[in-house]
Parts: structure tokens; C-alpha cells; sequence
């Protein structure tokens, strides 16, 4: 105990010293895990994520506990594989997401499963793995706000993102 | 040079808990305390006495274990450091124990002098004696106090001077800014301190159990990685540096080895990993096409407690300090995770999601007698006082397609699931943890 009370004394010391930062937050908050925005009702240049979303469907969804293709999915990432040949100069990451019924770390591990099955479905399908990238944002970044299945079934998502 | 600045003086009188309290028990009657005025000799040192009061009565209060007597009862209001209690008077108002403290100005510093009385048995119990060379350590003397005191009386380690570090949340629930933020385990706003500045996510903070760092993981350049940060030094350093994903890190008992999940880049498949912190060298302790994660060791290190879906369903299996006899121990219905051993090593806090909602519960290590202690529509990241009696985590609501809802606040609660109660934070909080006694 009484080297207990000690080493308070000690540690005070290093609470006046401590280097915890206290600047505000601010900044651009994890760029690349937004979505792109919607056509302002211009022309579509393509070979852009605005020409993958509108054109081609920039995302697969997914059951819930689950990273398995469903059919509309594979058809959407045989879409994405045509075009992403189509235009060879772009690089993509591929996020993997979950929904919030579950907790953080398990939805990491699931949220890099998803990431990861559409990464190799494209990798089949003839994409080279040094044009893509994946990661998982677990349940940290949805798409659609709410407690309900209607967002959910938005949020358990694979989404490829043009990386150039 | 610091010791010379130091004056301290500590007279412990006896061993013996004055009561004996289980957590077996299940909810124990809180025991009546008197705190005195706490006596200063000017303005400086009176306002020091009120701080002090305040910190070891709502200290005291909050643990479940104790109530104070309404002070407009006192019968006597005296100093009663140097002087013997009237006992009969503290007996009269059913105060079973009695704390009278003073504060005054010396030329090492400021000092408290304080007297902890059995009333029942008329006779003083503990006594101390301390300098702190300026207001600034304030709020731990009366933290310091608070645990002789608690544990003077119920026979458990204290907990009071503790830290409890956590994850700040602000702005919209699909664009969340997240800071590690740190705070004495009260929340006390004054104690209140960022730790980084929210241009990264940050997530899942855990302090190692013998010093004052914690591992946890951020997004640096949008990959997730497990750091470490040592919070003497202000140093940060990235520990999973490898070519996936590293998340879900605890340190071991002995602070010298993190456990963690590494997502292996070529298959996505979640193992868990240890790594040597001294010689950084890597040991693969899982080996399955499932997903494992969310690793918790053994107070003694020899165990390791982790979710896994290699059944189907996410459930909480045992393996041994290598990665061998795997056993599943949740046996009820639903979903688990989050599975940490009780630093007693008798039991494992856990959540479980079943029927629409999370439950936080604990179970014997085999799995056995598992109960509930909070149910919600969502709860998570339990984590143990340090003493093994009480439990944080974190509740959050239902949120609403027009982006309200979702506020995520920290929770405190006894496993016997008495005394629940919200611990302030200046803004949302998430994924608390508690340090080791400082």
C-alpha cells in the first residue's frame, strides 16, 4: 500500500506531462469509405465510379451472417468485370460492410469476408489483383441510417469504389 | 528529486476486513458511512475538503455498497482527527462507520489527515496521513482514499483510482467521428482528456493490465490496423503491421504480449494471433475456415477465451495459451461475442443477441450458470472493473432513417445487475475499458 500511494504521486507527475493531444476534430473523415454522390444531371464521363453506379451498380448485397455471392450479385460483378476490362487504366478498392446486429469485431472479420468474395469473383473473372484493393469497414460506416431491416439489408454491402 | 518533495506517512492498523462482502451474495444492503466535513485551515485548503468530500461520497455511493447518512442528522459536527468520536451519537443516527478528514498547508505541500471509526465498535480502524505537492492531484487523494476506505470496510480491492478510456462519437451516424478519449472511472468532466484527434477512426481501446498503455485500432491511411500507445510517453506504434487486417487486440496478463485477429489477405479468414511485444515475433494460435476473433486470456495465462462461426453460428469457445483443446462453452440459444474473462478468473462476461435484442451476461468458465445481466436492443463491449465486482459497456438506440437516434452512451453495473448507472461523457461514448489500479 505504501508503495502504492507512492507511485500516485509519481504517476501525477506524468498526468501534467502526458502528450494527449487536444486539438478539435476536424478534417476530411476517412474519404475513401463515402459513397460517391449522384449525377448533378451532367454528362456521365466514363470509366468513373458516377459511370459504374449508374451504369453498371456499384454494389452487392448480402445476406445477413453471411459473405456468399447471391445470383443478382454475381450478375452485378459480371457486369462490373466487363467494365472494369472495358477500361483498364482504373483501380478499385472493394469495402466490405456489415449491418449493426452484431458486434464491432465480429462484423470486421465478416465485413472483410464480404470485401474479400468480391474481390475474387472479379479476380476470377479476369481482373488483375494489382488494379484492386479490399477492406473492410465492419458495421462503422452504413448506408443507410436506421434500426430496421430496410437498412439493414442496405448496409450488408460490397461496394466498389474507383480508386483513380 | 520527486521523493524529496514527498512527505507521506500511511499507518495501516490491521488486515481484516471490517465486513465481509460476496459477490455470491447477489445484492447487498449498502452500508451506512458518516463523512464529516472535511476541515480545512483557510479558503484554499476548505475548498480542497469540499472536492475531497464530494469525490469519496459519490465514489462510495456509486459502488452499491454503501449509503451516506444524511449530514442534517450529525449530532456532532468537531473535527474528530485528532479528537475521539462521541460514538453513541453516530451510533443514534445509524452511522456503522465514520470518516473525518483535515486539510492544511505545510511547507512540503498540502496535507490530508484522515481517521476511518467502527462506530458499532467504537474503536478506529484505519488512519493516514499524506502530502501532494499541489491541488493538481486532488482528485486522486480522494480517489486514493475512497479505495482504503472500500477497502478497509468490504475486504475487495478498490477500483476508484482507475482510468477508463473509451471512444468519443460525434457527427452523423454514417459519417461517425471517433476519438480515443480517456477520464477517471467516475467521468468526472475535469479528469476528461482526447487522446487523438478523430482524423482516423479509432476502435475497440483496452489498457494492458499492468501499466498504463492500451492497444486498439485505427484506420490509418483507411487501413485497419491494431497500435499500441504508451500513455506515460505519448508514443504510438503500430503493431500488426502486416499485409491485412489486424483488429480485436488485448494484451496478455503480464502486459507483455498482444492477442489479436489477423485477417490473412489471400483468403479474408480471420485467425487469432500472438505477438510478442519484446521480441515481436508472431504466433498463430487458430487454424479454421471460420471467423475467430475477439480474443480474452485467462487471468493466469493460461487460457484464452474467443468467438468463432466455425459451428454456423458466432458462439464463445476456450483453447489453451498454444491453440490446442479447443471446447465450446456458450450453450444457450443466439448469437455471442465479446467474450472476457473476469480479472478473478472465475467467470466470462459476454453478449449474446437473441429474439431481437443483446443481452450482456456472465458464465462460469466451462459455460455453466450463465445469466443475464442487461438486456437492450443494443449493448456491447463489456469490460471488468478491475477488481471482477462491476461491469461497463456501452448502450445504444434504435436510430431513424432521418439520421436520429443511435445515442450511445457508457454504462456501469454490478454483476449482481443491481446499481446500473450511465457514467457521463462529454459527448457519445463506445467500447469502454478499465485501467488497472494506478
Amino acid at each position: 500500500m505504501l508503495k502504492k500511494l507512492f507511485m500516485l504521486f509519481v504517476a501525477g507527475f506524468f498526468l501534467a506531462s502526458c502528450a494527449a493531444t487536444k486539438t478539435e476534430e476536424g478534417g476530411n473523415v476517412d474519404a475513401a469509405s463515402t459513397s460517391a454522390s449522384s449525377s448533378s444531371g451532367g454528362e456521365i464521363t466514363a470509366g468513373t465510379q458516377e459511370d459504374l453506379i449508374v451504369n453498371v451498380g456499384d454494389r452487392v448485397f448480402f445476406e445477413f451472417d453471411s459473405s456468399e455471392l447471391t445470383v443478382d450479385a454475381q450478375a452485378t460483378l459480371d457486369a462490373q468485370a466487363a467494365w472494369l476490362t472495358q477500361y483498364p487504366d482504373t483501380n478499385i478498392t472493394v469495402e466490405g460492410h456489415a449491418d449493426e446486429r452484431g458486434t464491432r469485431e465480429y462484423n470486421l472479420a465478416l465485413g472483410d469476408k464480404r470485401a474479400f468474395s468480391v474481390y475474387s469473383y472479379l479476380a476470377q473473372a479476369g481482373i488483375d489483383t494489382n488494379r484492386m484493393e479490399y477492406v473492410s469497414w465492419g458495421k462503422e460506416r452504413p448506408e443507410v441510417i436506421g434500426s430496421d431491416e430496410t437498412a439493414y439489408s442496405q448496409n450488408r454491402r460490397g461496394v466498389t469504389i474507383v480508386s483513380n | 528529486m520527486i521523493k524529496k518533495i514527498l512527505f507521506i506517512l500511511f499507518f495501516s492498523l490491521s488486515a481484516n476486513a471490517a465486513l465481509d462482502i460476496t459477490i455470491s451474495q447477489g445484492k447487498v444492503e449498502p452500508t451506512p458511512i458518516a463523512i464529516t466535513q472535511i476541515f480545512g485551515t483557510d479558503s484554499d485548503t476548505a475548498r480542497y475538503g469540499n472536492t475531497l468530500r464530494q469525490i469519496i461520497n459519490n465514489n462510495l455511493t456509486n459502488s452499491g455498497l454503501f449509503y451516506t447518512v444524511n449530514e442534517d442528522l450529525y449530532i456532532q459536527s468537531d473535527n474528530l482527527v485528532e479528537k475521539v468520536p462521541r460514538f453513541e451519537d453516530w451510533k443514534l443516527i445509524k452511522a456503522q462507520f465514520l470518516l473525518s478528514a483535515d486539510v492544511s498547508k505545510t511547507e512540503k505541500g498540502i496535507r490530508l489527515r484522515m481517521r476511518l471509526y467502527d462506530v458499532f465498535n467504537a474503536k478506529e480502524i484505519e488512519k493516514l496521513q499524506l502530502t501532494i505537492p499541489n491541488e493538481d492531484l486532488i482528485r486522486r487523494v480522494g480517489h486514493t482514499v475512497s479505495d482504503i476506505v472500500y477497502e478497509r470496510i468490504t475486504g475487495e480491492t478498490g477500483y476508484f483510482d482507475t482510468r477508463i478510456v473509451y471512444v468519443s462519437e460525434i457527427g452523423p451516424l454514417d459519417q461517425r467521428v471517433k476519438r480515443l478519449a480517456i477520464m477517471d472511472q467516475d467521468g468526472h468532466l475535469d479528469s476528461h482528456q482526447f487522446l487523438t484527434d478523430g482524423k482516423n477512426l479509432v476502435l475497440t481501446p483496452r489498457f494492458a493490465p499492468n501499466n498504463q498503455i492500451i492497444t486498439y485500432m485505427e484506420y490509418k491511411n483507411n487501413l485497419p490496423r491494431v497500435f499500441i500507445y504508451n500513455l506515460k510517453t505519448g508514443e504510438r506504434e503500430i503493431v500488426g503491421d502486416f499485409p491485412g487486417m489486424t483488429f480485436a487486440p488485448r494484451f496478455s496478463p503480464d502486459s507483455q504480449s498482444v492477442v489479436m485477429s489477423f485477417s490473412d489477405p489471400n483468403t479474408a479468414n480471420s485467425e487469432i494471433y500472438l505477438m510478442d511485444l519484446n521480441t515481436r515475433s508472431l504466433s498463430r494460435l487458430t487454424n479454421d475456415s471460420g471467423i475467430d476473433t475477439s480474443p480474452s486470456f485467462s487471468p493466469d495465462g493460461q487460457k484464452i477465451v474467443f468467438n468463432s462461426d466455425r459451428g454456423g453460428s458466432p458462439q464463445l469457445f476456450i483453447m489453451d495459451k498454444k491453440g490446442d483443446n479447443i471446447k465450446r462453452i456458450s450453450k444457450g440459444k443466439g448469437v455471442y461475442g465479446n467474450p472476457v474473462w473476469s480479472p478473478r478468473g472465475d467467470l466470462i462476461a459476454f453478449t449474446k443477441l437473441t429474439q431481437g435484442n443483446f443481452h450482456i451476461g456472465v458464465m462460469d468458465t466451462n459455460g455453466g450458470n450463465e445469466r443475464v445481466i442487461v438486456r437492450d436492443f443494443a449493448l456491447e463491449s463489456p469490460a471488468w472493473s478491475p477488481n471482477g465486482r462491476y461491469l461497463i459497456f456501452h448502450r445504444q438506440k434504435r436510430s431513424n432513417l432521418d439520421g436520429t437516434g443511435g445515442e450511445v452512451t457508457i454504462h456501469f453495473i454490478d454483476i449482481t445487475g443491481y446499481n446500473e448507472r450511465i457514467i457521463p461523457t462529454p459527448r457519445d461514448g463506445s467500447d469502454p475499458a478499465w485501467s488497472p489500479l494506478l
